[in-house]
């Protein structure tokens, strides 16, 4: 990844974090929110299962969650 | 829950609103575990079991089939912590390519184990048909609130396969902030596995021998192995950010490093050592190096529009090995009314090839320190396309059903073919189903 790759990286993060306080809702707001759908893993065995198949399919593994080992995978 | 002490006006908040609020706060980090913030809050109410399970069925095209059953126990205690315990119980049988590269006559190679061989016919990609594996999978995770804001868990992992040992733990903490809008989260995890393939491990660019018959001269099989079993260590930092945006809009941000150290090298793959004809004169057991570290930033949006919510997130990932991906995932859902929903399914995923690969070594180079011919480090684009049906029973249970279909399309990463690979396929394409049945209660 070049530098300027990861400046942009650095600068959006900063940026990212810096307008957070302003950003969000009340918390009387959250009802779309708490909605089981709206969970960030909505279908954890799903995501297991998916995270499984490409492990053992292609070379990346995690970013979600942890990558981990776990099998031998032919 | 914040959510449900002050949300006055909703005051018969039932247990699944419950539920679904617990999982508001999750991070990445927390994984399937799907924690809440702060348990302190919520008035005190009964300890609950709930249950997942799933059957996968996953089947190549003339490769590999694999069958993956999960059951999924998860307790919520009146505190809030959550004990989740889960069991996968999968096998594996078909043919697995072994890095050959397909040739214009009859082709044969030695089993894993020494013992026999199988012939591949010309014009065809080298399959091994060798695989049959079961494997069992056992995943404990705890997680509880440490303080206001704060919460913790920690997990352990068994994974047993007739040639294969992993042990897994791994610890998380997040801290919710702004109204728990905001969530900072951080997580380790480390894996020991121990490999003992049949047939032991081969030396980097042994000769495949040729196959011995008779049980009793294995010698020229022996000759070939450093020995019968290897380790390797899996060692992951993660640091999460969790940001409500709005009402209707969530993202997620995550950094991962990962450290993976020791036998690396696939036992089982060999490459084809052609001459200037293109013609193999020998198969070589692969060599990888014995460390790779992994990187990768990962962002994921969620948005809630009137009745629809689309889930859409990318992977960045790049490592030592020079490989470098990418990868988009998208999911809509569309409620139907009385609990059923359709939920479609995008991916994309490309991949740069790793430094060392190579679809063949020549006869007339050097060896190179190391080498390998395996098509999953090699340059490639693969996508999937599904489409999940799911539906709410008279019982208040959850039944789903998922079909997929995964391709893989291997590139080349512009190594030349020679003479007489000139009409073989060299990168071919694999194409897979995966369908699940899913039932929680």
């Amino acid at each position: 990844m070049n530098n300027k790759f990861k400046y942009s990286l650095v600068f959006a993060a900063v940026t990212l974090a810096s307008g957070c306080s302003s950003l969000g809702v009340e918390p009387w707001e959250r009802d779309l929110l708490a909605t089981e759908q709206m969970a960030l893993t909505s279908s954890p065995i799903d995501s297991a299962l998916d995270d499984h198949i490409y492990f053992s399919k292609e070379a990346s593994s995690g970013g979600k969650s942890f990558g981990g080992g776990g099998c031998g995978c032919n | 829950m914040q959510l449900i002490n002050e949300s006055k006006s909703k005051k018969t908040v039932n247990k699944k609103n419950l539920k679904a609020a617990l999982t508001l706060a999750t991070t990445a980090l927390l994984g399937s575990v799907q924690v809440s913030a702060t348990p302190t809050s919520v008035a005190a109410e009964e300890d609950t079991w709930s249950f997942d399970s799933a059957f996968l069925y996953y089947s190549e095209a003339d490769r590999v089939s694999a069958a993956e059953a999960v059951f999924n126990a998860k307790k919520t205690y009146s505190d809030d912590s959550i004990l989740n315990l889960k069991l996968t119980v999968d096998a594996l049988t078909g043919a697995s390519a072994n890095g050959a590269v397909a040739q214009p006559d009859v082709q044969t190679f030695t089993r894993p184990s020494g013992k026999g061989d199988y012939e591949i016919k010309a014009g065809e990609t080298p399959l091994d048909d060798t695989f049959h594996d079961t494997r069992v999978q056992l995943n404990a995770q705890w997680t509880q609130a440490l303080a206001p804001n704060v919460t913790g868990s920690v997990g352990g992992h068994l994974s047993k396969e007739y040639d294969y040992l992993s042990l897994g733990i791994n610890g998380n903490i997040a801290y919710d902030f702004n109204k728990k809008n905001s969530t900072i989260s951080f997580g380790l995890s480390h894996f020991q596995d121990t490999f003992t393939p049949e047939g032991g491990l081969p030396k980097p660019f042994a000769s495949m021998p040729l196959a011995y018959h008779d049980s009793d001269d294995e010698s020229g099989h022996d000759a070939t192995r450093m020995g019968s079993d290897d380790d390797k260590t899996t060692s992951d930092i993660m640091v999460g950010f969790t940001q409500v945006i709005n009402r209707r809009m969530v993202t997620q941000f995550n950094y991962s490093y990962s450290v993976v150290d020791g036998y690396l090298t696939d036992p089982f793959k060999v490459l084809s050592l052609l001459n200037n004809q293109g013609l193999a004169q020998d198969y070589l057991y692969e060599n990888r190096p014995d460390k790779r570290t992994k990187q990768s930033v990962f962002a994921q949006t969620k948005y809630h529009f009137d009745e629809t919510i689309l889930d859409v997130s990318y992977r960045y990932m790049w490592d030592d090995w020079e490989i470098k991906s990418h990868t988009v995932d998208t999911r809509f859902y569309i409620p139907l009314g009385n609990g059923s929903y359709l939920e479609p399914h995008l991916r994309f995923y490309q991949q740069g090839a790793a430094q060392f690969y190579q679809p063949f070594l020549m006869e007339d180079d050097a060896t190179p320190e190391f080498a390998s011919a395996d098509y999953r480090i090699g340059e490639m684009t693969a996508y999937t396309v599904g489409l999940k049906y799911g539906m709410k029973l008279a019982d208040g249970n959850d039944l789903s059903f998922r079909l997929e279909y995964y391709r893989q399309d291997p590139k080349s990463a512009g190594h030349k073919a020679p003479g007489a690979l000139a009409d073989m396929e060299i990168y071919q394409s694999i194409d897979a189903i995966i369908a699940q049945v899913s039932y929680s209660f």
